[in-house]
């Protein structure tokens, strides 16, 4: 394997890790004013309260994984991190007021007791969670369609290019599943009402996940060159999604809850990673002429980059790993109506 | 006003609003963690109880660095996509590095710190804050030494139009970086000492829980001087290096119009209005040496004659950068600098005594001069990143060069709106919530409890307990 290869999957690593993470926070988010609901109001407001803390340690470390693929993929291959940051323009903008809100949103809507300026926060929380998921989504699903790039690399498409069915496909698939995956943590976080309206939440999206899911491959076939890449049998990959989202299903309904949310985090990866076998060896498809898709090759550093960022990665990827797991053993307890809520 | 100018604009806007919140980030980690392990290794409530109501502010803040750095690291492609494909060999890397070797470190253990008071030993919450505070610094290192490549491209070639790197290690020891990173961590410093004092001066003179203010005014007082002694110190190293490695900015943040020598420093200079010519100048002889050389005797190149060895080094164009905003933010930097200073030998001569409750006149003082490092920090940056223009990367890419190609001048006008909006939103709620939570003191320790501080407060100056 080359350093460019070995880059791409460090760079799929780092996305597919924080859909794994921050795929479940952004759940919890979208689901925030669902499960909450309540003719108390005061209730309503415990209840997202216990719902926010149980991501309320880990976002923010599970966002890094976003803003570390970026760096990264900044690092390794700077003509895709220009082509498609400068490309997917307002699309980004978007999701950095979106984020921008979420993040502050958090830290925010409990310090203060007035009910309009909590709800302000939690709307912002939800719509914060929502629209990356499907911004992220839809920015997935472009770069395995192919988007319209020119021979100077640059993308030659505007904001409405974007918008196709198939990536608005993958966009709410990445939503639906996100809640699922959100629905499922809460669930192993919390306990009494609030764990069983999450285990209820997670009963009723499985089955449309499901549907997206496999409306989704199937789309792929027709959208995408994965019959040129990966064949007409795809492979192990995308069929581990597939049996991993199916087999959730069967632990949802026995309500193991561990396993299922083992088997969620398995279908966003391999689904990602279908995504990647696409894209390989490109990292930005050209639609208008395969000559202008930029490559691992043509859009990666030098050689020399490569290598010092390749050793910088194996001394802290390990550590960032350990110390982050080390932040779920500390908050591996469930949260009760009784837990000191910081958020 | 072309997209250029909006993009300009929008990255002028963008990083100077992240970075009111940085410096405080910085300084204040460091100092939440002092006072943490003032509570470890004393046991005394009192500790908890600073470190609990500062922390609560530090975070407030580290939350809005966290958020708006998030598009400090975006916009570099989205707005200035033929800058970072030129640089990206390069610039990627060091960006890359900081997040992975601090935004990392920070966001998981200030999430873990937050949440920890009850599930962790003290000593072991008291480290998670170290490795917050590590983390928050180190990131600094790696952003300047981004930065640095800007001001002073070294350990790079230029292969197939973009800059390669050729030795990282250049890039780190880049001296540019280590005279701006010491200045940067005290500016931090400085600007945390003086965000302490300023609230602590506000309950103090409300016998808020003196017990608790007095001691971070001390805290804050004996590291405030320290922090800003350094800065000084610094500030001078960063002229003495800026003289070799910018000439042109060190010319245009003294309204240098014609090569002198020996130099004199520019107590007051008023230049035309489009800033390229001198009309009346106060100078102080000699003193620009001093400043520039540790000496007496020396030869300061002018702006005219620098711009003329540029167009000759690089063709014709306008290689002066916007000399009145340079003279004036290097005098705002520099006086609020100063008067830092004197501030803050004040408040180590009024903490040295025993009662800084009584120096009411004082105390009101120190609220007002929260607003000085604020002033010096914006001042610095813009003094910094003005001074390179017209080039992007200095000597080798000029900003027009760097910017999008694909990104219009409609798409570039909404998100300039859009940014600038939803930022003067969020400052509303961070300076409502910061006072908020500012003025709130928590109530003093009962002296019932075991351990409740004793009658008399020790001094935290010079004393030994």
């Amino acid at each position: 394997m080359d350093l460019n290869t070995l880059w791409f999957v460090l760079v799929a690593v780092l996305y597919i890790g924080f859909f794994i993470l921050e795929g479940f926070d952004f759940g919890v988010g979208i689901l925030l004013p669902f499960l909450s609901r309540d003719k108390d109001a005061a209730q309503v407001d415990l209840k997202r309260r216990m719902m926010i803390n149980t991501i309320g340690p880990h976002w923010d470390a599970n966002e890094v994984w976003l803003l570390t693929a970026g760096g990264a993929t900044f690092a390794a291959f700077p003509m895709w991190y220009a082509t498609m940051f400068s490309g997917f323009y307002l699309a980004l903008f978007l999701l950095l007021l979106a984020l921008i809100g979420r993040g502050v949103a958090f830290e925010f809507r409990s310090k203060d007791k007035n009910p309009r300026w909590r709800s302000l926060w939690d709307w912002l929380i939800f719509v914060g969670s929502l629209v990356p998921a499907l911004l992220l989504g839809v920015a997935f699903g472009n770069l395995v369609r192919g988007v319209p790039i020119d021979a100077e690399m640059q993308y030659a498409g505007g904001f409405f290019t974007l918008l196709n069915w198939y990536a608005l496909l993958a966009g709410i698939a990445a939503v639906v599943t996100f809640t699922l995956h959100g629905a499922i943590f809460l669930s192993l976080k919390l306990t009494g009402e609030l764990k069983e309206k999450a285990l209820a939440a997670a009963r009723r999206m499985w089955p449309v996940v499901v549907v997206v899911l496999i409306g989704l491959l199937v789309a792929t076939y027709f959208e995408t060159d994965i019959r040129d890449r990966l064949g007409l049998n795809p492979g192990v990959v995308p069929l581990t999604a597939m049996i991993a989202i199916l087999l959730a299903g069967y632990f949802i309904y026995k309500k193991m809850s561990g396993w299922a949310f083992g088997l969620t985090s398995v279908t966003i990866a391999f689904t990602f990673v279908t995504m990647f076998l696409i894209m390989y060896p490109r990292v930005m498809i050209s639609s208008t002429n395969p000559a202008n898709s930029l490559t691992i090759y043509n859009a990666s550093s030098s050689d020399y980059t490569l290598t010092v960022m390749t050793i910088v990665a194996l001394i802290f990827v390990p550590i960032v790993l350990i110390y982050q797991a080390w932040s779920y053993i500390v908050f591996r307890k469930r949260l009760t109506s009784e837990s000191h809520l910081e958020y | 006003m072309d997209a250029l100018m909006l993009s300009r604009l929008q990255f002028g806007v963008t990083t100077v609003y992240h970075f009111f919140f940085v410096p405080l980030t910085l300084g204040l980690s460091l100092m939440v963690a002092l006072m943490e392990t003032l509570y470890v290794s004393s046991g005394r409530e009192i500790y908890k109880q600073m470190t609990k109501f500062w922390g609560k502010l530090f975070v407030i803040n580290f939350a809005m660095g966290v958020v708006t750095g998030i598009v400090q690291e975006f916009q570099f492609g989205m707005n200035w996509s033929e800058y970072s494909r030129f640089v990206g060999d390069i610039f990627g890397a060091p960006l890359a590095i900081e997040a992975l070797m601090a935004f990392f470190l920070e966001s998981t253990f200030l999430g873990i710190w937050i949440f920890s008071w009850d599930k962790l030993s003290k000593g072991l919450h008291a480290a998670v804050i170290w490795l917050v505070a590590i983390g928050a610094n180190i990131s600094a290192l790696w952003i300047l030494i981004a930065n640095s490549f800007m001001q002073e491209p070294v350990g790079y070639v230029i292969n197939d139009g973009r800059a390669e790197m050729v030795n990282f290690f250049d890039l780190i020891f880049n001296p540019n970086v280590w005279v701006m990173f010491p200045h940067t961590i005290t500016a931090g410093l400085t600007t945390a000492a003086f965000f302490v004092m300023g609230i602590s001066a506000y309950h103090l003179l409300r016998k808020n829980n003196p017990d608790l203010f007095k001691r971070s005014f001390q805290v804050a007082a004996v590291l405030g001087t320290f922090a800003v002694v350094l800065v000084i110190l610094n500030g001078h190293s960063q002229t003495q290096h800026m003289v070799e490695s910018q000439p042109m900015k060190i010319a245009a943040a003294e309204g240098l119009y014609e090569t002198e020598s020996p130099a004199s420093f520019s107590l007051l200079t008023i230049g035309n209005l489009q800033g390229t010519e001198e009309i009346f100048s106060i100078r102080l002889p000699r003193m620009l040496c001093l400043l520039a050389y540790n000496q007496l005797d020396c030869e300061i190149q002018g702006i005219n004659n620098l711009q003329a060895q540029s167009e000759q080094e690089f063709g014709p164009g306008n290689y002066v950068p916007p000399v009145p905003v340079i003279y004036w933010s290097f005098r705002v930097m520099v006086g609020a600098g100063f008067l830092m200073l004197g501030l803050a030998a004040y408040a180590l001569f009024l903490v040295m005594g025993d009662s800084v409750e009584n120096h009411k006149k004082s105390l009101h003082l120190f609220g007002w001069a929260i607003a000085l490092p604020y002033l010096a920090n914006t001042a610095g940056w813009i003094m910094t990143e003005l001074g390179r223009v017209p080039w992007v990367v200095y000597g080798l890419m000029k900003i027009e060069d760097g910017v999008s190609v694909v990104v219009s001048w409609g798409a570039a006008l909404l998100t300039l709106i859009g940014f600038t909006l939803v930022y003067a939103a969020l400052m509303v709620a961070t300076i409502y919530l910061l006072a908020k939570f500012a003025r709130q003191a928590p109530p003093p320790l009962d002296i019932q409890a075991p351990s409740a501080a004793p009658e008399t407060i020790p001094s935290l100056v010079g004393a030994q307990e």
